[in-house]
């Protein structure tokens, strides 16, 4: 009896908690696949901002999340559950997809036919930019052809006049090949060539020759560190081809300074990285959040600043009718023109919903210190780096 | 000066990389063919019998590693591989009681035996990846370089640099000394004798009192051999990946078919052949003939016959031509 007692009080506070309208948010990534070991922290990332909101009582929406599973490469599959998460569950904004090619097919297929907002925190294909979204599309996370000019812009100030360019064959490597090729030429440099690199293959002499032959002041090789990028710097190194790299981010991490040690020093490259106070606070957050996250985990933190931003949106118009929020998404990402609104980091949601109903302005910066720009997408904060001493050092933030 | 330096770069670039992959093809081409030719089906599980045996090597040279020995400047694979060919013969001769055996009692057609060995690939496939994972290893050890760019450029003074890697030379010497093994067996021995009278004429080896049994199990020992003398060879001088080398599988029997299916001899050129055509016809010959060439006729075009994209097709096309002209392949004589 007693336990009936207190589970009908339980029952009474809840719904008194519920009086605020429910809205459901979909959380669509690739949770099985090739990124499959980055989509859980993005997808803990993101729940631990819902939960945020919910748990600061100032929200005028209760959030709650539904998953689905793009499988990274399966535009078919992707669009499947897609199409599930808003019209089964009614989701009323889409935090996903993850990978460029799915992220285009659900847009195009599902976000747009339905009028709903897509906030993707990984997607970074130059083509997204220029796709027709009804202005329902964001991200968070930089357009590659950002890293590409910033690129172009290291090798510049390296003094380098040539360069060989190989890419993975892949959307990731091709759109950052062509990227970069095309912001470099602009600076007045010359691409003596550009060829693809297959990542299912051990077997890079071939390329490696025509690299050679063609030859370049250094080899950007836009691919993957744990695939065929390393192959064409191991076989490149064997022939004396090249012995410098310029690294973009797909090629940034702990295996490759492992691998190659001393002998690729003087190589240098960038990685979308953020210098912002938020990303050591998430950091803070991740660790003490259940189930714990990993907020340096690659685009964990650009899934927390894109579930915040649709939420707080959705706060600041009172409205969960995307097209009615999604007039409202860069204002808040980005604080009026003269920069008078209030920074917002993680952990301070509660705050900026405080914020909202007093109806001052805020400039979300969240983890990832987000600025949108353009169509709707991240300038972008990289970091430069060189490899010395076999190790990666930081030279600046650009 | 010019002409040495164009020498250089074309035997840096082109002639010691297609001669170590050649090799390797080969010798792989090599098990191919001999099943083909006694087992009379082409085994679609040989890629993944090469990553299966290489696997074994890799986890004996990590054994070895642990236990602190090495016979460097030599890769410690080499001591691993015998180890790797007994637990991989053992593994193919299982396979063979359970699953291929039946099919032969049942004088199966060979298509049946192909579709069959698909089966062995999948399964193969599943339990490499589950014992040693999906992930790049690499297990190369010992000297690395006999020759390395940098130091030849200093001796010589040319702009070019030769480097020759120890693997290539571990793969070069390795292969010929197995070839080499495998001819001086089939020819010489009364077992390699009775292997090639079962594969000329099954019936007439039956008559004359050769144990087909015991010319199956010699053949799968051979192969396993060959599959995982080709593995390690490849995984030292490249890296090891088991979807790489399930994705051999096509250069490999490019090899075998441009020989002949079922010549040794074949295949052996045909793993060359292919390995040369890849990357002669994909080269940039920009360089080379820019040392050859005046000064004035240098060309401003990177001189290329096929993108690097084309490498596969190069296989594919070879193939194709010599299916047309020569169905019986290059050194297969009559049949």
């Amino acid at each position: 009896m007693k336990k009936l007692l207190l589970a009908t009080a339980a029952t009474a506070l809840c719904a008194s908690f519920a009086s605020a309208e429910d809205v459901k948010l979909g959380i669509l990534f690739g949770f099985t696949g090739p990124i499959e070991s980055l989509t859980g922290h993005m997808k803990n990332a993101a729940e631990a901002a819902i939960a945020e909101v919910n748990a600061s009582g100032k929200s005028k929406f209760a959030f709650s999340d539904v998953t689905g599973d793009t499988t990274c490469t399966g535009a078919d599959v992707a669009v499947t559950a897609a199409e599930k998460m808003v019209t089964a569950d009614g989701v009323k904004g889409i935090i996903g997809g993850d990978c460029s090619g799915v992220t285009g097919a659900i847009l195009q297929k599902v976000a747009r036919p339905n009028g709903i907002v897509m906030i993707s925190p990984s997607a970074t294909s130059p083509a997204l930019s220029t796709a027709e979204d009804d202005g329902l599309f964001f991200r968070t996370a930089p357009s590659d052809a950002r890293e590409g000019e910033v690129a172009a812009q290291i090798l510049q100030e390296h003094g380098v006049k040539t360069i060989a360019l190989t890419y993975s064959n892949s959307d990731y490597g091709k759109g950052l090949a062509e990227a970069i090729s095309s912001s470099f030429e602009k600076l007045g440099g010359k691409v003596s060539i550009n060829i693809p690199h297959d990542d299912a293959k051990s077997d890079f002499s071939a390329e490696v020759a025509s690299l050679a032959a063609a030859g370049g002041d250094i080899l950007v090789v836009a691919g993957y560190v744990d695939q065929g990028g390393k192959g064409i710097i191991q076989a490149s190194l064997d022939t004396g081809a090249f012995s410098k790299f310029e690294l973009p981010g797909g090629m940034v991490s702990d295996s490759l300074t492992k691998n190659f040690g001393k002998s690729i020093d003087g190589s240098y490259g960038q990685v979308a990285s953020s210098d912002s106070p938020g990303a050591a606070i998430l950091l803070d957050i991740g660790k003490k959040n259940t189930p714990a996250f990993d907020a340096s985990s690659p685009y964990a933190s650009e899934s927390y600043d894109a579930a915040a931003l649709i939420m707080l949106a959705m706060n600041a118009t009172g409205s969960s009718d995307p097209k009615v929020y999604k007039e409202k998404i860069m204002e808040i990402a980005n604080g009026p023109a003269d920069g008078s609104g209030t920074k917002i980091l993680p952990g301070e949601l509660g705050k900026a919903l405080d914020l909202i109903a007093a109806g001052k302005a805020i400039d979300y910066d969240g983890a990832s210190g987000v600025t949108l720009i353009g169509a709707g997408e991240s300038a972008g904060r990289y970091k430069e780096f060189d490899i010395k001493d076999g190790a990666f050092e930081t030279i600046k933030f650009r | 000066m010019n002409f040495l330096n164009a020498l250089v770069a074309l035997l840096n670039f082109v002639v010691i990389p297609a001669a170590s992959y050649g090799a390797q093809l080969a010798v792989g081409a090599l098990g191919v063919t001999l099943i083909f030719g006694i087992l009379r089906f082409s085994n679609f599980a040989w890629g993944d019998t090469m990553a299966f045996g290489t696997m074994v090597v890799i986890l004996f040279t990590w054994l070895f590693q642990s236990m602190g020995i090495s016979i460097a400047p030599l890769p410690t694979a080499l001591l691993a591989l015998p180890f790797g060919i007994l637990i991989t013969a053992a593994f193919l001769l299982g396979t063979d009681r359970v699953v291929y055996q039946f099919y032969r009692r049942q004088k199966a057609k060979p298509i049946i035996l192909v579709v069959v060995s698909a089966g062995v690939m999948f399964i193969m496939n599943g339990l490499v990846r589950m014992i040693i994972g999906t992930e790049e290893q690499n297990f190369a050890d010992g000297g690395r370089f006999l020759i390395s760019a940098g130091d030849f450029k200093a001796w010589t003074g040319l702009a070019e640099g030769l480097a020759i890697k120890g693997t290539t030379a571990v793969t070069l010497v390795t292969a010929l000394l197995t070839m080499a093994a495998l001819f001086w067996f089939l020819q010489k021995t009364r077992t390699g004798k009775s292997m090639r009278a079962f594969s000329d004429n099954e019936d007439l080896a039956l008559l004359s009192g050769i144990n087909p049994d015991r010319v199956v199990q010699v053949t799968w020992v051979i192969a396993a051999a060959l599959a995982v003398i080709a593995g390690t060879l490849y995984g030292l001088d490249k890296s090891f990946r088991p979807f790489v080398y399930f994705s051999l599988l096509l250069p490999i029997f490019a090899s075998a078919v441009v020989g002949g299916l079922g010549s040794p001899m074949g295949a052996v050129a045909g793993g060359f052949v292919v390995a040369f055509s890849e990357i002669v016809v994909t080269y940039a010959w920009k360089k080379v003939l820019t040392y050859l060439v005046p000064e004035s006729w240098a060309p401003d075009s990177l001189m290329q016959l096929l993108s690097t994209d084309y490498k596969f097709a190069v296989s594919f096309s070879i193939l194709i031509i010599v299916l047309l002209f020569m169905p019986n392949g290059l050194f297969n004589k009559g049949k």
